[in-house]
């Protein structure tokens, strides 16, 4: 099967700190992929290279077929691509609906009747419908990550890119996100997922990659990655030989 | 989806509908009931309303916080002048014509402007601004830098008698008003406008949800500068003289722009509308006093920065819940 999302041999730096270093990886269409790594090790920047919110120095990203290294995010997301933020950015003087209605029309180009049903689908979906007129300003934490979560949803995603959507969430939160996204990946669409919050991760993903200062220094099983020694070491900072 | 349904209208929307009917009935009489100062007060008022939705639209919408756009009333203002006397058009004309011009000539002042951020996007477009005066300076056809007066004749294609004249110039006024915010209502509340409004609250979500920020400024800066620059033919019919400095004054056509949209309430429809208001009961009251005038409008500006920086609008919409314009979804369920 092809690629969905290719990324070979991308290259970014701001001066002297490298974000991603000759970073390679494929994505095949309908696979869970999770992304671990330390802090500041460039997983947050290789989200912007592949949605285009950052342009590479160096390398080229291929998405269902098609070159987008220079594509602007605007025709990424309409290509198929879209994500949420660690740091949720909500539209906050719109209501939660228009939030979503933003991905349905502008994302996935839908209009009227069809935008409006496809953004109460996916609110239904992410538990969000009550709050539907509520102003997204004024939503709390574990809302705004769903919010995140609708708007890249609404916008009909072949890509999803999740950047730490279980951060800061309670036990039971975490569940009930894990659900959701879950049931998202059941029916086809591809996750790309950066989370801290590793058993959340294991729960969906099917192959893990670890990045460390920019450089991929692990891709497989999830089950053998976690247990890497050089995984161990690097990313949850323990000595194998101790 | 079934069980649920999307309205947009509430019941503040409709009864603002009837009673702004009913107001645009009465205000188009207002020739016939009004007296001669009046008129001219309210002509005054309608072209501000117009330039402070068009500047909203700009800097509250799509964050292009320029304070440049006596550029283009001063350019509209000229374009009437030239084009009625040299081009022999009918001033009416003639003011359409300017904002067509002052479209073209947007573009690429636009493409020059647009590589700036921020601060550094206000300085450039008084820069600008500058640069139109200094030119329009030069032109001693148009009288140079003493400026000019629209001949007789052309004054009188408006109309032949002074009372004609005057509710001619006041509907122009008033009519401009409504295309004015009819198009910026009805642009906010199609999909381009949901689009636009998205930018204004965060425009990195934006673009990752597939909209395209600098085309949606670019559309935003040429349209409000085309409709600007018809708003300063308007201005400059019912002065009948025009000079660089009144034309591209920074003080009349973009600091009182300013503060009518901030004390108002940015990024709203009704905000320019409640700041015009506002800012003409100000300039009334305080009109005997001098200079005292203008500190006040200067307190009131900063008091309404700091005490609620969403302005006299957001204050009332955020303890109401009310919406006279109809751009909200609403969703609720049938059952």
């Amino acid at each position: 099967m092809p690629a969905l999302l290719s990324v070979s041999g991308l290259q970014k730096s701001f001066g002297a700190v490298v974000v991603a270093d000759k970073t390679s990886f494929d994505v095949s269409s309908g696979e869970a992929v999770g992304i671990l790594g330390p802090n500041g090790a460039g997983k947050t920047s290789l989200f912007n290279l592949i949605t285009g919110s950052l342009r590479s120095d160096a390398g080229s990203i291929g998405f269902n077929g098609t070159d987008v290294t220079t594509s602007s995010a605007a025709a990424r997301c309409k290509m198929g691509i879209a994500r949420s933020f660690q740091i949720p950015q909500p539209f906050g003087g719109m209501t939660v609906f228009e939030n979503a209605l933003v991905g349905a029309t502008q994302g996935a180009g839908l209009s009227g009747r069809d935008a409006e049903d496809h953004a109460l689908g996916v609110l239904e979906e992410t538990g969000l419908l009550a709050r539907a007129n509520a102003r997204a300003g004024t939503l709390t934490l574990l809302e705004r990550k769903r919010l995140e979560l609708t708007r890249a949803l609404a916008a009909k995603p072949k890509l999803l890119l999740l950047d730490e959507i279980a951060g800061g969430l309670t036990e039971a939160e975490c569940h009930s996100l894990i659900d959701t996204i879950k049931s998202i990946h059941s029916r086809g669409t591809t996750i790309i997922w950066i989370e801290h919050v590793v058993h959340a991760l294991l729960a969906v993903v099917e192959r893990l990659i670890v990045i460390d200062f920019g450089k991929k220094i692990a891709e497989g099983e999830p089950k053998v990655i976690m247990e890497s020694a050089e995984v161990k070491e690097i990313y949850l900072g323990v000595d194998p030989d101790v | 989806m079934s069980g649920w349904v999307v309205t947009r209208s509430t019941r503040a929307s409709r009864a603002a509908m009837v009673i702004g009917l009913f107001a645009m009935v009465v205000l188009a009489a207002a020739p016939w009931w009004a007296g001669r100062a009046d008129l001219r007060l309210m002509g005054e008022i309608y072209l501000y309303l117009s330039l402070a939705c068009l500047w909203n639209l700009m800097a509250g919408y799509a964050g292009l916080v320029s304070v440049g756009q006596q550029a283009y009333v001063g350019f509209g203002g000229y374009m009437l002048f030239a084009l009625t006397v040299f081009g022999g058009f009918h001033p009416v004309t003639a003011i359409v014509l300017g904002g067509v011009l002052a479209a073209l000539v947007s573009v690429p002042v636009a493409a020059l402007i647009f590589r700036l951020r921020g601060a550094y996007f206000a300085i450039g477009t008084w820069v600008i601004a500058e640069v139109f005066r200094l030119s329009f300076a030069q032109i001693q056809a148009l009288g140079g830098g003493s400026g000019s007066s629209l001949p007789v004749a052309i004054v009188k294609e408006i109309g032949a008698k002074k009372a004609a004249r005057e509710a001619m110039s006041y509907w122009l006024a008033l009519g401009a008003a409504l295309i004015v915010m009819l198009s910026v209502y009805l642009f906010l509340r199609s999909r381009r406008g949901l689009a636009l409004t998205a930018i204004r609250d965060s425009e990195t979500a934006a673009a990752g949800l597939g909209i395209d920020i600098w085309r949606t400024k670019l559309e935003v800066y040429v349209v409000a500068s085309a409709f600007t620059a018809v708003i300063g033919g308007l201005i400059f019919l019912q002065k009948l003289r025009i000079s660089p400095d009144a034309a591209f004054s920074v003080n009349d056509w973009t600091a009182f722009v300013i503060f009518i949209v901030v004390i108002g309430g940015i990024g709203t429809l009704e905000g320019p509308i409640i700041g015009t208001l506002l800012f003409f009961a100000l300039r009334e009251v305080l009109a005997d006093f001098g200079t005292i005038y203008l500190m006040v409008l200067g307190v009131v500006a900063i008091v309404v920065m700091l005490k609620a920086p969403r302005g006299v609008w957001g204050l009332i919409r955020d303890r109401y819940d009310l919406e006279f314009f109809p751009l909200s979804y609403r969703v609720r369920n049938k059952d």
